[in-house]
């Protein structure tokens, strides 16, 4: 029974990481972007949320229609006017990885500027679906199931999207070699313009969901971003199956150490587990080593 | 081997270390916050540089360094206090660099980060439930021109040691690692040794430098010591500059700390925007830093 | 090189020696603050200090200014933002003044910031009014730096007045012996519930569950699923914003009732009423006010008017009213002499929005530290010595669904 609650409230936890880390996937496997601002675009779709929801009266699932066409436009505007040029500057991937290091820390400031002065620095925070239901007689709050459900599915969506379709195999082709994969016809600059924006929708759709339940604040951004990076990290750099697997390992990780240990160590214990996976796997759960 | 390069640098030394006779607290202040991101961005590139390896655990070995002072400053005569501070943090490197070092790229990059705020967590969980205080307070009777004469001695110590390592055998082995990974080990070269020695050598720096700034505070909770900030604006620092060049960092330093005083003095609500503006107009007109800038004017 | 050294240095002790002397011809009254804008420290400071320092400085200039002697001088402010890191902190206010030459400074946001910046504040002899920190330390700091005021007092204080009103209502039986309390991993946190660990079980009460969480946790499910199954009488928790709204969300998810529920920052906010609406009924948390004050009444008003939202109840109006001793202060004295109004400061009474404030230890004497939503206002009820002080509404009403 206890563990049965634990699991619950692990699993639904370890679905938020994994939503939340989905998009950056894409964005570092496929489109080779290290986004720093990733997060920024998370409490911006929060924002809209609370906005639709307080101001408009959509509520946030409906939101999710109008945030997600929006956020895939705005990213694929900003991989093409903004990044296309490093893309093509770059001599190699190191390089890249460096200019989009820079790059998107500048985009992070800019958004978090404009939220700051759009919106103050204030805590906001709203109360959607906040209802209990009982699943297996351990309670939980509706918002967050409805979370892991769009988890659930916008995961296994993309997975059979990457793996049944030929648009998801070219992406995975310029994920695993962009050279290889131009000589087969594939315009790798389209497939990565697609990535990006397909990741920048994926975290927006994330922080319409998770605006139902956690307090958000214009400053508090790079906390998502560091928190999707480890799960990417950890699961291996572009593969969705592992960005599933390592949010809930983490999720779970987290919740059993606070009902069994103690709640202080949780984020000890998360680093712990992911320095771990790593030293045991220097890519990550599914990652391929790097050389 | 030349020497040359040591005279003009040690007048340069020599004119700074005259400052607080003169500067007002303020000047003073923006001149040790240089000297602080010119240590720690210097120790980072001499790392970094070299292997291509991203680091994030700058704050790890600052908060470390930091906190020895925390902890032992008040009890224990100064000198040996940073020793101690820069023997915790050297052996720290060593542990974490024999570990890590076969991580490559982007996933050495987040386990140096998930590294610092592990740290940061244990911290707090031993001040939590072991001494049932967060915070501590530095009352160490050291004044603000002290701490700069400090910290100007160690910047000098660093760009010393990237000096002779730069000519060294160390040095050498270092830009072929940087070159070819592959071939270092052919060419009789144990890559993990000399990049273990250079993390210990660049973490024992930025350790000394949190034990420097830190009475400056008179207040250390974990946040504030290993605040992430630090090392992706070190990280930043380094990048913009160069890392590439031991005067790199220094060149991405100057700038952005001023750059940032003076956005922040003049545009204190719109702060994040116009830095962000520029920023992005900076990559985009500087791709290789601005030792790369330089160094192509000079070969023009 | 000498001569030209010890020239300038000549030149630039008589330039610090003019302006030691106190400007003749001065026209406006130069007020600086750093502040955090953003970062961490963002949250809080946009909510209790941004729009207080603001809302001051445009009321004193709307009146024509602050009083000098028989003129009145406009403020002038000098901002700048610390991004939640003690070290720019330390360096803007060295830049205010040094730099800005401002006349006077009002205090940045947080505990550690505020101590980080204490020394330079000593060194400078600027009044540094302290109103967003709670150190267990206060007294002795106060001692040590004379010009620094803490006007959120002593992490102690805040848990002893927490047992005055358990004890209470245990006196009336109204509640039991069992209290779960847990805390955020932080300064505050951590200060209160080791102030409060002794002081409960001093007073006889039991410890059923007593942990501590992460900064920045957000998921308050495992934790208020053992609290629950510890099945206290009482549950404390020394929270920050966020995590005072989670405790309370999944508390109500749960339908954990405990008789009392207290939680720390935040709980004071507007936000929590306007999250949680009917459901805050009876919840108790860190601050405070006495509501019935026309004094605050009209504060609130004028508040809600300049910033279009309502002001917390814990830190904002103990901020105005520091910053009404300040210039109730300055005025006294007459003239920019920051050492007279130190002095002035720690020695005078003051009447403020908040009642008559006298500082003792360099500490108001008269704080709420536990306060209750009741019928959608949020009053002080403790220490119950307080003028004003209403009585607990007992017990909380159980959680209704919203």
């Amino acid at each position: 029974m206890i563990l049965i609650d634990a699991l619950l409230s692990g699993v639904t936890l370890g679905g938020m990481y994994a939503l939340i880390a989905m998009g950056l996937t894409l964005q570092y496997g496929v489109a080779r972007i290290m986004n720093l601002s990733y997060g920024e675009f998370l409490i911006a779709a929060a924002f809209l949320a609370f906005w639709f929801f307080t101001g408009l009266g959509v509520n946030p699932p409906a939101g999710l229609l109008l945030v997600v066409p929006l956020a895939f436009l705005v990213n694929w505007a900003i991989y093409r006017a903004l990044l296309t040029w490093l893309v093509a500057r770059a001599k190699t991937r190191a390089a890249l990885e460096v200019d989009s290091i820079l790059a998107t820390f500048g985009l992070l400031f800019v958004i978090q500027g404009i939220a700051l002065v759009a919106f103050g620095g204030a805590y906001y925070s709203y109360s959607y679906l906040a209802v209990p239901v009982s699943v297996l007689g351990s309670t939980i709050a509706a918002n967050r199931l409805v979370a892991l459900a769009a988890a659930a599915v916008i995961g296994g969506g993309l997975y059979l999207v990457m793996t049944r379709t030929r648009l998801g195999t070219a992406l995975r082709a310029v994920a695993v070699d962009p050279v290889a994969a131009q000589l087969v016809a594939i315009d790798i600059r389209a497939a990565a313009a697609f990535a990006f924006a397909l990741g920048g929708g994926l975290v927006a759709a994330g922080g319409v969901l998770v605006s139902m339940f956690l307090t958000f604040s214009a400053t508090m951004g790079v906390l998502f971003t560091m928190k999707a990076l480890i799960v990417v990290i950890m699961g291996g750099v572009g593969n969705l199956m592992g960005c599933l697997v390592a949010g809930l390992l983490l999720g779970l990780a987290e919740t059993l150490v606070s009902r069994f240990v103690d709640p202080g160590l949780t984020l000890a214990a998360t680093f712990t587990l992911f320095l771990g996976i790593l030293l045991w796997r220097p890519a990550g759960l599914f990652g391929k080593a790097a050389r | 081997m030349t020497f040359l390069p040591l005279i003009p640098a040690t007048l340069l030394v020599a004119a700074l270390a005259t400052l607080p006779l003169y500067a007002d607290g303020y000047c003073l202040s923006l001149s040790l916050s240089l000297l602080n991101y010119t240590v720690l961005a210097t120790a980072w590139a001499m790392f970094s540089g070299p292997t291509r390896y991203v680091s994030l655990a700058t704050v790890a070995f600052f908060g470390i360094g930091a906190y020895s002072v925390a902890v032992l400053g008040e009890v224990l005569p100064w000198p040996l206090v940073l020793l101690i501070a820069a023997a915790v943090g050297g052996a720290v490197a060593l542990l974490v660099g024999l570990s890590t070092l076969r991580l490559s790229g982007v996933y050495f990059v987040v386990f140096t980060f998930g590294l610092a705020e592990l740290i940061r967590q244990l911290v707090t969980w031993y001040e939590v439930n072991v001494t049932r205080a967060l915070g501590r307070y530095v009352f160490v009777d050291v004044t603000q021109a002290q701490i700069y004469w400090q910290m100007l001695a160690l910047a000098t110590l660093v760009f010393l040691t990237g000096w002779l390592v730069g000519r060294s055998r160390l040095g050498f082995a270092l830009r072929i690692i940087g070159d070819d990974e592959t071939v270092a080990p052919h060419v009789g070269i144990d890559i993990t040794i000399v990049k273990v020695a250079l993390f210990a050598l660049s973490a024992v720096f930025m350790t000394l430098a949190g034990a420097i700034m830190a009475p400056r505070w008179t207040y250390i909770d974990p946040a504030i010591a290993f605040n992430p900030m630090v090392s992706f604006q070190v990280l930043i620092m380094a990048l913009l500059g160069g890392a590439g060049r031991l005067y790199g960092p220094l060149l991405g330093v100057i700038p952005l700390t001023l750059l940032f005083e003076f956005l922040i003095a003049r545009f204190p609500n719109h702060f994040s925007i116009i830095l962000g503006l520029v920023f992005l107009v900076i990559v985009y007109l500087v791709p290789n830093g601005v030792a790369g800038l330089t160094a192509r004017r000079a070969a023009r | 090189m000498k001569h030209g050294l010890t020239g300038l240095l000549a030149g630039l002790l008589a330039g610090a020696a003019l302006t030691a002397l106190p400007a003749l011809a001065q026209e406006s009254v130069k007020i600086g603050w750093a502040i955090s804008k953003t970062g961490p420290n963002a949250g809080g400071a946009t909510i209790s200090l941004i729009p207080n320092y603001e809302m001051w400085v445009k009321e004193i200039n709307a009146a024509g200014g602050l009083k000098l002697g028989d003129k009145r001088l406009p403020i002038t402010v000098v901002e700048y933002d610390d991004r939640s890191s003690s070290e720019e902190a330390v360096r803007a206010v060295e830049r205010l003044i040094n730099q800005d030459k401002v006349d006077f400074l009002l205090a940045p946001w947080g505990t550690g910031v505020n101590l980080a910046v204490g020394p330079v504040f000593a060194k400078a002899g600027y009044p540094q009014l302290a109103t967003t920190a709670v150190n267990e330390r206060a007294v002795e700091l106060g001692k040590r730096w004379p010009n620094s005021f803490w006007f959120l007092g002593q992490g102690s204080a805040g848990a002893g007045a927490l047992v005055e009103v358990l004890t209470n209502l245990r006196k009336d039986g109204k509640i039991g012996n069992t209290v779960a309390m847990v805390s955020v991993a932080d300064g505050f946190g951590i200060d209160l519930s080791s102030a409060g660990r002794p002081l409960i079980e001093k007073a006889g009460f039991k410890l059923v569950y007593d942990k501590s969480y992460p900064v920045g946790t957000q998921d308050m499910a495992p934790i208020v699923t053992e609290v629950q199954r510890a099945n206290p009488d009482v549950f404390v928790a020394f929270s920050y914003p966020p995590d005072t709204l989670g405790l309370t969300e999944q508390s109500r998810l749960l339908g954990f009732n405990p008789k009392v529920f207290y939680t720390g920052v935040g709980t004071a906010f507007p936000l929590y009423k306007q999250r949680f609406g009917a459901n805050a009924q009876g919840v108790m948390g860190i601050g405070g006010w006495d509501a019935s004050r026309p004094e605050l009444q009209d504060y609130f008003k004028r508040h809600v008017a300049f910033a279009n939202r309502e002001p917390d109840r814990w830190a904002s109006p103990i901020t105005y009213a520091a910053l009404q001793m300040l210039q109730q202060a300055i005025e006294r004295v007459g003239r920019v002499d920051r050492a007279a109004v130190v002095k002035e400061l720690q020695t005078g009474s003051f009447e403020t929005i908040v009642g008559t404030m006298k500082m003792k230890d360099n500490i108001p004497t008269n704080l709420w530290w536990v306060g209750q939503w009741q019928d959608g206002e949020f009053y002080g009820i403790a220490p119950t010595t307080n003028q004003g002080a209403r009585a607990p509404l007992f017990p909380k009403p159980a959680w209704v669904a919203q």
